[in-house]
């Protein structure tokens, strides 16, 4: 009978619960944790990549961050072939506003467009929910920089800094106590590194093992926004200065 | 028959239309309001059948509020003419609405009001003055010899006086009455122009 409740997305169990959801967040509570941290100068975004076997090709590519117009990315954490598909629809959804209205898409306004896809695989039947949490780094001429997280639910919010995936929990305790109002960007890469290895298995902190990025001015100039991804000798010096920290 | 033009000042755009309905020869009315208000910062002006003009005008303004209420903030006068020249472009295929417009609209973030010039055709421009109908074609050869960067109130009221006092003279059927609207920072606002009652005035104040 249990079962009853537990196989169809669409049900609601006496006590008021769709498990097949609660069930997809449980599936991202174990996959690697993704860290965001909003500053005024830009976001950053932080995310461990799982190495699996050594005999894997590595690619050069991002695994976990993507770009999905010029003034937002997303970091993923669960299911990334469930991620392709929304990233595909969040991208198609970008380029649709801009044909439309000439501008980039409001950051909330694409996060809704997203969750909105999301919330419907909660509601209708014969289907699993998206297993794949979201945060979202943006900006818009509206409201600035900007970090949101998003749920298998279709729930959102916007966050100062916040985290998803593996040991979530302690990475918020952690953001919590840490971060500061007009923390600087170079200060919130640190700190999202140092909280993203608290979330890790490792007590080191391996450049292989993780994605960095941040969208902000380019240039540190005010006007025009970039995404880029932080790789190479820039992440492995901020690495080692977080593993220095913690000795 | 329709009289309409608009031109930009220092942070603020004017968009001025005759009020007469028109059918074949015979004038239905004169308290006719051919500019639309889309939102609080927006001006729409149209020109063209009455029944295009009042269908895609108001399907503009549902449109308008829709956005704002579904995100928490309006959309900037450019998105706002890109909307509108996408909706005419896909009307065009169809069943053209023949509707020529204005667009002015104060902008926030710029803290400076823009002007589009939108015909039934779909294209648009960004421009510093423009009309629409026999009576906006008279005024551009105004614009050209009168208006400059950053025009004041006052210097905008005495091109509108000079912009009305063509159109009378040159106009077969010239309309007497007009209205003014003007788009700044505070919003939009309009004012009645009666020909009738500022010529009455002019001829008290000789007197």
């Amino acid at each position: 009978m249990a079962r009853r409740y537990d196989s169809h997305t669409t049900t609601f169990s006496p006590d008021g619960r769709l498990f097949q959801v609660e069930y997809a967040m449980e599936a991202i509570s174990h996959a690697g944790a993704a860290v965001g941290i909003r500053t005024d100068f830009g976001v950053v975004l932080a995310a461990e990549k799982k190495i699996l076997s050594k005999l894997l090709e590595t690619s050069e590519a991002s695994e976990k961050m993507f770009k999905l117009d010029a003034n937002i990315a997303v970091a993923v954490a669960g299911i990334n072939s469930d991620a392709n598909i929304l990233i595909n629809s969040s991208r198609l959804f970008a380029q649709r506003y801009a044909l439309n209205y000439s501008e980039q898409v409001p950051v909330e306004h694409l996060v809704q467009s997203m969750c909105d896809q999301k919330q419907g695989y909660t509601q209708f039947g014969g289907l699993r929910p998206f297993g794949v949490s979201f945060l979202f780094g943006g900006w818009d001429r509206n409201f600035g920089f900007q970090l949101y997280q998003s749920d298998p639910s279709g729930n959102y919010s916007g966050w100062k800094a916040t985290a998803v995936g593996a040991n979530s929990q302690a990475a918020h305790s952690i953001l919590k106590t840490e971060y500061v109002e007009g923390i600087s960007l170079s200060t919130a890469k640190q700190l999202s590194l140092k909280v993203l290895k608290q979330t890790m298995d490792s007590t080191i902190l391996i450049p292989d093992k993780v994605e960095l990025s941040e969208l902000a001015w380019q240039d540190g100039v005010p006007g025009q926004v970039s995404y880029r991804l932080v790789r190479g000798v820039e992440l492995r010096d901020l690495c080692i200065a977080v593993n220095r920290e913690n000795m | 028959m329709d009289v309409l033009f608009a031109f930009t000042g220092d942070k603020f755009a004017v968009v001025v239309s005759d009020t007469t309905s028109v059918q074949q020869i015979i004038v239905q009315k004169d308290d006719e309001e051919k500019t639309l208000d889309l939102d609080s910062h927006k001006l729409l002006a149209m020109s063209g059948p009455k029944g295009d003009c009042v269908h895609f005008g108001e399907y503009v303004q549902a449109n308008m509020k829709l956005y704002e209420l579904k995100n928490g903030h309006k959309l900037s006068t450019h998105a706002a003419m890109s909307f509108i020249r996408g909706e005419l472009a896909a009307a065009l295929r169809k069943g053209p609405y023949q509707v020529n417009m204005l667009l002015a609209g104060y902008d926030e973030h710029e803290d400076d009001a823009s002007l589009y010039f939108i015909d039934y055709l779909a294209s648009t421009q960004k421009v510093n003055s423009g009309g629409h109908g026999y009576g906006g074609m008279f005024c551009l050869s105004l614009f050209d010899k009168h208006w400059k960067p950053k025009m004041t109130r006052a210097e905008a009221d005495v091109l509108v006086d000079t912009c009305i006092a063509e159109v009378r003279e040159r106009l077969v059927t010239a309309p007497a009455k007009y209205h003014v609207k003007i788009v700044d920072k505070t919003g939009t606002s309009c004012t009645l122009y009666d020909c009738v009652e500022k010529a009455a005035e002019k001829a008290r104040m000789a007197a």
